[in-house]
């Protein structure tokens, strides 16, 4: 059957850059302080004071504007958003509103279907953070609490156009985000810390064949009809962003069969997400307050940004996480899911593959080794892969033994344990666990005590059926597990051809 | 009384020959304040013991040959909407009445490094909004020429304290005119320099985008001294300029060659005073007979300055003073009766039945701020928030605020094509002399008209200056304005000075 | 534009001014008059011309990211009118 309606999801971003101090002040913006102890007459915003831009803050926008491909116009300023609210102690925000610093970016994801999508990125600016209002209600406080520590921390705010088509989509886009900004290291993406806060406008685009059936007019109406768009607040996980969104999306789709309210016919409401009960909840909103008398502030003056700045600035950014998949799979042959499972463990982890693949001379087995058994390594102990204790070139060096036989594969993962649990290097380990390649002299005892012993495979070989020597090969592990099975069996061929040959 | 008849800069010099202590000079000083201020009421606070104590201590290192700064032992008064540590700045406003600042402004520093002895806070109109010094809430100033009448504002305590020989020097502040205009109506010297010369970092905004710092002397020579001595780049202001500051001292005293002066075909039209443009071109024939040449120029936009002024302003201010809103600092109404009051509203709608009235109640925190701000606001400054919030409300931006600065550049456009053909421009400061209190009360448009000749240059940002230039019949002083391109500080006070050392109306004072 | 006096209550909402009716009289009064002189403005043709926020007009002013020392919390809470020694207390505000 048809789909009912296609949920259409645009987000809005507040990324906390890790500057060490605040956009406007010295303060420093350390997470956790006893409340109040990180301000000063400017972030408090005392009568006099003055704002004077963060010159980091800026650098770290600037990187991530064009990291997720954003145009950077010439010449950008900050305005001030006016509202009055106790957590804002100028009661403006500096922000920007006309001339943002930068604007029409993308960001590619392969969403949860594995296609490939395009989220365009409307806008990117830079703004000061709010403090803090708490209200303990259950108390019956008289009074609400104001921490101002978070005041004036520099705030990113990214705007994506509605391009999203599921929730599931939205919590894609918002992992891919998050992976972005660590990999080039612009924050820290703590939720818990409110480092990384979103926010979603969500509306449902009805297929035209339900509303033809609805209206039983099938002639027109080849366009989807919008309902209103409602902005879901307080989402504090990426999971706690999908429930909301899937939760969001029935409702507004029970509110159309019952109101068939369309995009214009009531304002705008912005709902919280409750996430233990798992509902949202409209907020009452004031109208006045959307009047933000947005004008440019008049303490702080406009930046200009140079193509020569802007090369820079992206030359420093490294490779992303979507060209540094491409090339796993191109230039190291990775499956598309082992490129992926690599890239999104970071930056750390795949330099960590690239020296084992280049040192090892084999991708294919480095993949393999890291993102099974160093991966589940890392996670049982809890671990980086700073802390982990085979290096990328001990790990080489077990590929290799592996390879040229001196390690038998059924025992490389005993290796490994051992190089693992004891911290030595594969040769240590092979010790450890008894693995002593098995020298000539001694794998020729033994391969002719063998044949003397079978002379009925001598003959079955002779007469054409080469296979039969694998009995042979099955005996000689019994004899000594450090035997290389493909050796025994090439030593036998060539003592029975010797025999062969050698009688009249 | 001798002291009266002194510049700051014959002070320094006595100081320096040590004919006279820093002890002695800040009593006398003092003991002006306690025989005049009375009737003139310039000084909000007077810091006797603080003034002399550092007097003390600046008397003991000249004694020992200790470094000392170069305005060592000298009083200089200080309006109240500069930020000093420790002390109070109330901004003439209920709202900070109380309010203690944990910092210093960086021309409260410089003041104190070049050892200046800060000898009180002078009156002005609330948040310097007003050009009379009655828009105080805590008392009115009056002229020492004639106590009937306005001393000007908003500087009005500044300009009055030193004409009144209280303060050798004395600092203000001038968004559209306040240390100009009060210079004028005073009979004293009085300067705004150049937008971005002097750092506005802890001086509490009007308009952040026309605010300047500037100085008071009975001289020229000694505003040179005082503007050299506070200004200089601030990294704390973003808007601070990065030029290096000139020894305007040294060179104020050199005449300049071949001065090319301008006057402004706009500035002798209707409504200007006959002994006022007498006067101002008298004061043209001063300048010729030195040598300058005069011109005749245009500067065709001036006319739409007060309008532009009154959009620019009062938005910027509508935003810096959002702030006051009962939180972190400054006062707050009374909680209990606040809540009461909105519990009887609360009660009264509910009786009447009125769901619509009981939405739009206030919150007890929209009504905290709204009773806050109703009680710590003088009506002036109620009304340019009201006009500013209204000039940026959706719907108007355009029409107003975003229209203003368009009209601003031209404004500026207009100075940059006139000084291509002049080096100074000389023009009335008010068109008339000072008038009396309580004569413009109720009239705000007529208060605001009274800016017409001093508002561009804040505008255009470019310095501008007020001279003693001539007495009215009734013995009120009158003064002349020049104006210099950006920067250009120097000329402007050594084109004032050549005036100054060739007439004798910054002799006058008051007698009180 | 003419100015009425609903437009003057909204205003002063805006703006977090309480005014009594004779204040909100006068200052629809006022107002109208002030703006009504500002309005030639309009007749100033300005096409073209980019509008000036700053009188002198500078660009890339930033300070360095070090960190100073904050203020002392009694410091910094000393002006406030009501606090509880660890923060800013405001009249109850619940929900959003
Ligand atoms: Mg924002
Ligand atoms: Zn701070």
């Amino acid at each position: 059957m048809t789909e009912e309606f296609t949920t259409v999801i645009g987000l809005e971003v507040h990324v906390q850059l890790a500057t060490a101090s605040k956009l406007f002040c010295r303060c420093s913006t350390k997470f956790g302080a006893e409340p109040n102890t990180q301000t000063c007459p400017i972030c408090i915003g005392m009568p006099g004071t003055l704002p004077v831009m963060n010159r980091e803050a800026f650098r770290l926008a600037l990187k991530t504007a064009l990291a997720l491909n954003c145009e950077i116009p010439p010449f950008t300023k900050w305005d001030r958003k006016q509202y009055y609210y106790p957590d804002l102690p100028k009661n403006y925000q500096i922000s920007q509103y006309d001339l943002p610093m930068s604007h029409q970016g993308y960001l590619d994801i392969s969403n949860p279907q594995g296609e490939a999508r395009r989220v365009r990125i409307r806008r990117a600016h830079l703004e000061e953070d709010a403090g803090k209002m708490l209200h303990d209600e259950l108390a019956g406080k008289a009074d609400s609490f104001i921490d101002l520590n978070r005041t004036g921390t520099p705030l990113l705010e990214i705007v994506t156009e509605p391009d999203l088509r599921s929730p599931a989509e939205a919590k894609t886009f918002l992992t891919e985000l998050k992976l972005l900004l660590t990999y080039i290291a612009v924050s820290d993406c703590n939720m818990q810390e409110g480092s990384l806060r979103v926010d979603a406008n969500v509306n449902l685009h009805i297929t035209p064949q339900q509303n033809a059936l609805r209206t039983g007019h099938f002639s027109h109406q080849s366009e989807p009809l919008a309902t209103p768009i409602v902005e879901v607040k307080n989402m504090n996980s990426f999971r706690a962003v999908e429930r909301a969104l899937d939760y969001e999306a029935q409702r507004q789709w029970q509110v159309w069969q019952e109101t068939h309210q369309r995009l214009g016919d009531v304002p705008k409401q912005t709902r919280g997400w409750d996430d233990a009960a798992g509902v949202t909840r409209g907020q009452r909103s004031k109208e006045e307050s959307s009047d933000y008398r947005y004008f440019p502030d008049p303490d702080l003056v406009p930046v200009t940004v140079s193509p020569e700045e802007i090369s820079e600035l992206r030359a420093s950014l490294g490779e992303l996480p979507a060209v540094l998949r491409r090339r796993l799979e191109t230039d190291f042959g990775l499956t598309p899911y082992d490129a992926d499972v690599l890239v999104n463990q970071g930056r750390a982890v795949v330099g960590y593959f690239l020296e084992v693949a280049h040192q090892s001379g084999d991708a294919k087995a480095a993949a393999n080794w890291v993102t099974q058994d160093v991966l589940r390594a890392l996670k049982d102990r809890g671990i980086t892969i700073e802390q982990m204790p085979i290096s990328s070139g001990g790990l080489a060096d077990l590929i290799q033994k592996l390879k040229s036989g001196e390690i038998p594969s059924p025992r490389a993962r005993e290796v490994f344990q051992a190089m693992l649990d004891e911290r030595v290097d594969a040769a240590a380990a092979m010790k450890s666990i008894g693995i002593a390649a098995v020298d000539e002299s001694e794998l020729n005892v033994l391969c002719e005590k063998l044949l003397a012993a079978n002379p009925k495979t001598i003959a079955d070989v002779l007469s054409g059926k080469t296979q039969a020597i694998g009995a042979l090969i099955g005996q000689a592990k019994k004899l000594n597990p450090n035997v290389d099975p493909s050796r025994v069996r090439e030593l036998c061929l060539q003592l029975i051809q010797a025999q062969a040959g050698g009688t009249p | 009384m001798s002291l009266l008849q002194q510049t700051a800069s014959e002070h320094l010099r006595k100081l320096e020959s040590g004919e006279v202590t820093s002890v002695e000079l800040t009593e006398s000083f003092l003991r002006r304040i306690a025989d005049v201020d009375e009737r003139v009421g310039a000084f909000l606070r007077v810091e006797a013991d603080a003034a002399l104590k550092r007097a003390v201590e600046i008397d003991a290192r000249r004694a020992k040959g200790q470094p000392i700064g170069r305005l060592a032992g000298l009083p200089v008064a200080v309006k109240d909407n500069l930020c000093e540590r420790g002390h109070l700045t109330t901004c003439a406003s209920r709202i900070l009445a109380n309010f203690r600042a944990p910092y210093d402004a960086t021309v409260i520093a410089r003041l104190r490094a070049a050892d200046a002895v800060l000898i009180g806070r002078t009156n002005m109109d609330e948040f310097a909004m007003g050009g009379s010094t009655e828009n105080s809430a805590f008392q009115a100033t009056h002229n020492p020429w004639d106590l009937e009448r306005t001393p000007g504002g908003s500087s009005g305590g500044s300009a009055a304290a030193v004409a009144a020989g209280m303060t050798p020097l004395a600092l203000g502040s001038d968004t559209g005119g306040s240390i100009r205009q009060p210079a004028g109506l005073c009979g004293v010297v009085g300067m705004k320099p150049t937008y971005g010369r002097v750092s506005r970092f802890g001086l509490v905004a009007f308009a952040s985008s026309l605010d300047q710092v500037g100085p008071f002397g009975q001289s020229v020579e000694d505003v040179a001294l005082l503007l050299e001595t506070i200004a200089g780049h601030d990294p704390q202001d973003s808007t601070s300029l990065d030029a290096p500051v000139p020894r305007y001292s040294q060179t104020v005293n050199q005449p300049l060659k071949d001065l090319r002066i301008g006057w402004v075909r706009e500035h002798f039209g209707p409504g200007l005073d006959s002994e006022v443009e007498a006067a101002v071109r008298a004061a043209l024939d001063v300048y010729k007979s030195l040598g300058a040449t005069l011109h005749e120029i245009s500067l065709p936009h001036s006319k739409y300055a007060v309008a532009t002024y009154y959009v620019i302003a009062p938005s910027e201010a509508s935003s810096n003073l959002a702030r006051y809103d009962g939180v972190h600092y400054g006062y707050r109404t009374d909680e209990t009766q606040m809540l009461a009051e909105l519990e009887a509203e609360r009660k009264q709608l509910a009786g009447a039945g009125d769901r619509a009235g009981l939405e739009m109640l206030d919150s007890a925190l929209v009504r905290m701020y709204r009773r806050t701000r109703a009680e710590g606001f003088g009506p002036e400054v109620k009304r340019r928030i009201m006009l500013g919030t209204y000039a940026l409300s959706a719907g108007y931006y355009d029409a107003y605020y975003l229209k203003a600065l368009k009209v601003r550049r031209l404004i500026r456009q207009d100075f940059d094509r006139a000084f291509e053909k002049v080096d100074l421009i000389a023009g009335p400061i008010t068109a008339a002399p000072a008038f009396k209190l309580g004569e413009m009360a109720g009239d705000p448009l007529a208060m605001y008209l009274v800016d017409l000749y001093t508002v561009s240059a804040n505008l255009a940002g470019i310095p501008a200056l007020c001279l003693p230039a001539g007495h009215s019949k009734t013995g009120l002083p009158i003064g002349l304005q020049l104006q210099a391109p950006p920067l250009q500080e120097e000329r402007l006070l050594r084109g004032a000075r050549m005036y100054e050392q060739a007439t004798n109306w910054h002799k006058q004072r008051a007698n009180l | 534009m003419s100015i009425s006096r609903t437009d003057i209550e909204k205003v002063a909402l805006l703006g977090r001014l309480r005014l009594t009716e004779a204040e909100l009289d006068t200052m629809t009064d006022q107002l109208a008059q002030i703006v009504g002189y500002v309005d030639q403005l309009a007749e100033v043709n300005t096409g073209g011309v980019e509008p000036m926020a700053h009188a002198i007009e500078l660009a890339n002013v930033f300070k360095d990211d070090e960190v100073a020392p904050s203020l002392p919390r009694e410091e910094a809470l000393a002006t406030a009118p009501h606090h509880d020694g660890r923060g800013y207390l405001v009249p109850a505000v619940l929900g959003d």
